[in-house]
């Protein structure tokens, strides 16, 4: 691929965590039988009318700045026009050319430096209805015998953004939407968990020459849920892409899914005539203007967002350390912990291993306590301190104890059992002597197993080689 | 003995409250009346027995959505469909205690000047069954002419109300854009539809208004009334500036006994102390008509996609196959007219041809609302004929849809341009009702009222048909 | 201006109408003739006029993100031409 450069967009989906619907006050939640939360409105029954749900806006304008976007001064709900069963009105609410927010660049640190990648909008508008297909082969629409439709979902409120093509690579693509993912969590505003379908991502993808400045024929990439499958997904079009251009062919502007479980990406069946969707501006709606109460205290409470953060802790550790700690929620934690006298790298090392393997929730964790616990983590047996890492997300939870329970260090407690260790072992005592440096580590393991593991390892160690020595 | 012929709704409340006549018998005297005339009108596509309400009873146009009472909109897509909800105006009908007659007929989704676009067949006139009551409203306006219901509430997108108020004899307001909520309202053209009130007096008309008008949490476009409704009292015109627009007295197509009816009118509102002069809406009477006939359509593509078999109403699936169930549902379920309106407004808003059809027509009636404001800098009110023509017979435009648009051309300027208007009854032309027309700024339809109110005193319109009139005892 | 029947046919389907023989030639000529009317709007230059839109110049009408009950699910279902296991039933897309 040296002589082809990646050219890579996304397009995400985020459905926003209010209670009620986009347009009605349905609540949103999931996992309801089928239409049980839906009113005339979400149904599209005559007469009914949308209202806008106001925390929906302030969300999306939250978002927004987070992306570095403009705040539009006048932005419009459109009207997108064509004819499916998940649509109960025959259009589905969204913006067209006036978005609420645009023009925005979102910063994802690399191990190279800063990529930035722009934010061309991001606008509001409802979700549809869920079908499934019965009978026939797969679920898949054309084969059925028949659809249920299931309107709970429809008018959830989604969040639409979309990036310039700025992504050139795979790895960047499945980093840009890691960080976004966090940076969306930490706003409150949604889940944002891809496998729910709270997170949903399609790529906009082409390759050129490496140096070309022009675009050639793109491809859409869907239904991938999670962000390895992404990552694989858009690695495999490319690759197919590649091929098709290097064998003489010609990209075809298509919709591809990405199937997982085979690798392999299938096209979506061309439609006879491009989609004409006839948008106009809603009727039944006024535009949204938000006024500065609303943006100035949405942008004061800004909380710093996670792409600053890494570039924060790249201070103290190497970008991958940084970057785990900070889309996995962890480095509020860390910095705390270090402020309180622990150590960056060992400290982050803890907080990504024995601390995420216990499942830990980072803000549960009194920092002060945490920090006594990596300064001993020496001192201490070592199931004792991962017993506390386990433990240090309890209410009220004290390293104290544990620390109490610290390594026998103290020589004339431990000389007596190296001894008699020494003299029960006679034939290894003679390979020492005779040479055998490496049979050491028996010794310091048999003094372990004696105490059970309190000893202080570096302890026995000196004292076994000074009894060998005598 | 009830005589609902002549019976003001002001006077049955009147009769209500001094106990002279109960609930149920006023009621029952109107379901009598339809009863014994409404089966040559056919002004009602059908009528409620249980009495729900202790005051005057209303009838409804059918495209009002009202809980468990089949609502059609005049359509066959809406055969057999029972909203679960009521429209806010029949909530607040029901909250002020009136009870429900029925529902009246209409053209199909409120699309038509003369209720022959029903998909239940035609609605007559009262005055003569040979003609049409005008349209969309026709139900509800013929209703209350023939004395089938007190007062009415029918919906004016393009003149609906207005309409046939002039070619059936009664009061027709269409109020200020985003006075009257919309919210179950089925939609037509949504940045046009009003509901408003047919009667038989201005004052009648003031108290419904005051009934349904107010903003409404449930439709994102309506607004506070800026002041509450004033029912109208003085009987003079004293400092009323009125505007006549020029380009709409000189009209081609203005019918000569219109003309006369009008302009005895207006010397007697110069009577009874008014100012009035010509004005100049040269763009809005030129443009208003193709204006309308964009964005309306456009609009009305959008709004009646929903009827695609899936939810409710018609559904023809045969063939057992998604697309071909869309469009045999709406091939059978839809008449002419809304084929022919969703047909163009789909064509406006086309890849190609939006700027120059719909965003073209979208700046139009930016004109359009200037021309009026400027007008409303000079005058107080602007007076025309509602309709350029009396009631005419039926079929006489129903091949020619151009022709029958052309009954709008005065009543949709002011739409457009979101303006209250009022249609009151000035006289007669070969023995067929006359409508005056008078448009005032946003928000004026307390003015509208006071010079209605005065105009009616002065003019003693018998609104009893001819052909009724002895009918009644 | 004129509307071809290519044109008419086109807009059916975009708007889900299966018009018969009679009616796309009747349609042709009745919207050739309402097109040639409305047309007249493309006279003015009308390039620095803003488009109204809706008559009324509000903004910002929205409401708080508070639930309300939503419907008994028989009210859902009620109207539904077919149903099954509380879903609305339609008929699958051919391929």
């Amino acid at each position: 691929m040296n002589r082809w450069e990646p050219v890579i967009g996304l397009e995400i989906h985020v459905h926003l965590k209010t209670r009620t619907k986009m347009f009605c006050a349905c609540a949103v939640e999931y996992g309801a039988e089928p239409n049980t939360l839906t009113c005339p409105v979400c149904l599209g029954h005559p007469g009914t009318l949308p209202v806008p749900n106001a925390r929906a806006v302030e969300w999306t304008v939250k978002l927004g700045l987070a992306l570095g976007c403009e705040i539009a001064a006048h932005a419009v709900f459109h009207r997108k026009n064509y004819f499916y069963p998940d649509l109960a009105k025959g259009y589905q609410i969204s913006q067209y050319d006036e978005p609420l927010c645009r023009d925005g660049r979102f910063l994802v640190p690399t191990a190279e430096g800063e990529l930035e990648v722009g934010i061309v909008r991001a606008h509001l508008e409802e979700d549809a209805a869920k079908i499934v297909h019965v009978g026939g082969a797969g679920g898949r629409i054309g084969g059925a015998d028949y659809s249920l439709v299931d309107y709970n979902r429809a008018g959830t409120p989604l969040v639409e953004i979309v990036t310039r093509p700025d992504l050139r690579s795979a790895d960047d693509a499945r980093r840009f939407l890691q960080l976004l993912r966090q940076t969306i969590v930490e706003l409150g505003i949604s889940d944002a968990e891809m496998e729910k379908g709270t997170l949903r991502a399609d790529a906009n993808i082409s390759v050129r020459r490496a140096g070309d400045t022009g675009l050639r024929t793109r491809t859409e990439l869907k239904n991938m849920n999670s962000f390895s499958f992404i990552a694989r997904g858009i690695e495999a079009e490319l690759a197919r892409q590649v091929e098709v251009w290097e064998s003489g062919g010609e990209v075809v502007q298509q919709t591809y899914d990405f199937h997982a479980d085979t690798g392999a990406l299938t096209a979506r069946r061309t439609k006879e005539e491009a989609e004409d969707y006839r948008y106009f501006p809603e009727p039944d709606l006024v535009p949204l203007s938000p006024p500065p109460e609303l943006v100035e205290p949405v942008r004061r409470q800004l909380p710093e967002l996670p792409g600053a953060r890494v570039g924060r802790l790249r201070a103290d550790l190497d970008f991958e350390a940084a970057t785990g700690l900070v889309t996995s929620g962890r480095d509020r934690l860390f910095e705390a912990v270090v402020a309180a006298g622990g150590e960056p790298r060992p400290t982050a090392n803890v907080l990504m291993n024995q601390f995420a393997t216990a499942g830990v929730d980072p803000a549960a964790v009194e920092a002060d306590e945490f920090a006594k616990l990596i300064a001993a983590r020496d001192r201490i047996p070592r199931d004792t301190f991962l017993r506390a890492v386990a433990e240090s997300g309890r209410p009220g939870f004290a390293a104290e104890p544990y620390l109490a329970e610290a390594a026998i260090s103290d020589t004339d407690a431990l000389a007596p059992l190296v001894e008699r260790v020494l003299a029960e072992n006679p034939k290894q005592v003679a390979s020492y002597r005779g040479g055998k440096e490496g049979v050491l580590g028996f010794f310091v393991g048999q003094v372990m197993r004696e105490t059970r593991g309190k000893a202080d390892p570096k302890v026995v160690n000196e004292l076994v080689r000074e009894k060998l020595r005598a | 003995m009830i005589d609902t012929l002549r019976l003001t709704a002001e006077e049955a409340s009147g009769l209500l409250e001094r106990g002279e006549v109960s609930p149920a018998e006023l009621h029952a005297a109107y379901l009598g009346a339809i009863e014994e005339r409404d089966g040559e009108l056919n002004a009602y596509l059908r009528t409620v027995a249980e009495l729900d309400g202790e005051g005057v009873p209303i009838a409804f146009k059918d495209l009002i959505s009202t809980r468990g009472v089949e609502t059609t909109a005049g359509s066959r897509i809406l055969s057999g469909y029972t909203p679960v909800f009521d429209a806010t105006v029949a909530t607040r009908c029901r909250e002020a205690g009136l009870p429900l007659l029925g529902k009246t007929n209409m053209d199909e989704f409120a699309m038509g000047s003369s209720t022959e676009n029903s998909g239940f067949g035609p609605t007559r006139n009262p005055w003569d069954p040979e003609r049409v009551p005008g349209g969309s409203s026709g139900g509800s306006a013929a209703a209350v002419a023939a004395g089938l219901a007190p007062w009415a509430l029918g919906s004016d997108t393009g003149g609906s109300v207005k309409q046939p108020a002039a070619l059936c004899g009664v009061v027709g307001l269409r109020p200020t854009y985003g006075t009257v909520s919309r919210y179950g309202i089925l939609a037509f053209a949504s940045s046009l539809d009003q509901i408003g009130p047919l009667t038989k007096t201005v004052r009648d008309c003031a108290l419904l208004y005051r009934t349904i008008a107010g903003r409404d949490p449930c439709d994102s476009t309506t607004v506070d009334l800026p002041g509450p409704v004033e029912l109208p009292e003085g009987e003079d015109l004293r400092r009323v500036r009125i505007g006549l627009p020029r380009q709409m007295l000189e009209l081609e197509g203005i019918e000569p006994g219109v003309a006369r009816a009008v302009e005895s009118a207006l010397d007697l509102a110069r009577e009874l102390g008014a100012e009035v002069a010509e004005c100049e809406l040269p763009r809005s009477v030129e443009y208003g008509l193709p204006c309308y006939y964009l964005i309306a359509p456009a609009e009305a593509s959008s709004n009646l996609a929903r009827y695609d078999g899936v939810r409710y109403g018609l559904r023809v699936d045969e063939a057992w196959e998604l697309d071909a169930m869309y469009e045999r549902t709406r091939d059978a379920g839809f008449g002419d007219e809304p084929k022919r309106r969703i047909m163009l407004g789909t064509y406006a808003l086309s890849a190609g041809y939006y700027e120059a059809y719909y965003g073209q027509a979208q700046k139009v009636r930016t004109l359009i609302r200037r021309e009026h404001e400027a007008v409303f800098e000079c005058f107080d009110l602007i007076a025309s004929a509602t309709s350029p023509t009396v009631a005419f017979p039926l079929g006489a435009k129903t091949q020619n849809p151009l022709a029958m648009y052309a009954s709008d051309l005065l009543t949709i300027p002011s739409n457009l341009a979101g303006l209250p208007g009022l249609s009151i009854p000035c006289g007669l032309a070969d023995a067929l009702p006359v409508g005056l027309q008078l448009i005032g700024p946003q928000f004026s339809e307390n003015l509208l009222f006071r010079a209605g109110h005065a105009l009616e005193q002065a003019l003693a319109f018998d609104a009893v048909p001819a052909r009724l009139a002895g009918a009644a005892t | 201006m004129a509307i071809l029947r290519e044109q008419v046919l086109h807009v059916a389907q975009l708007a889900r109408l299966a018009l018969t023989d009679e009616e796309v030639e009747r349609f042709t000529r009745q919207l050739g003739a309402i097109l040639d009317a409305v047309g007249k709007v493309a006279e003015l230059d009308l390039a620095d006029v803003e488009p109204t839109a809706h008559p009324l110049d509000l903004v910002n009408v929205w409401r708080a993100d508070e639930p309300r009950p939503s419907l008994a699910a028989d009210d859902a279902l009620a109207n539904a031409p077919a149903r099954e296991q509380g879903a609305f039933r339609v008929p699958p897309r051919r391929a």
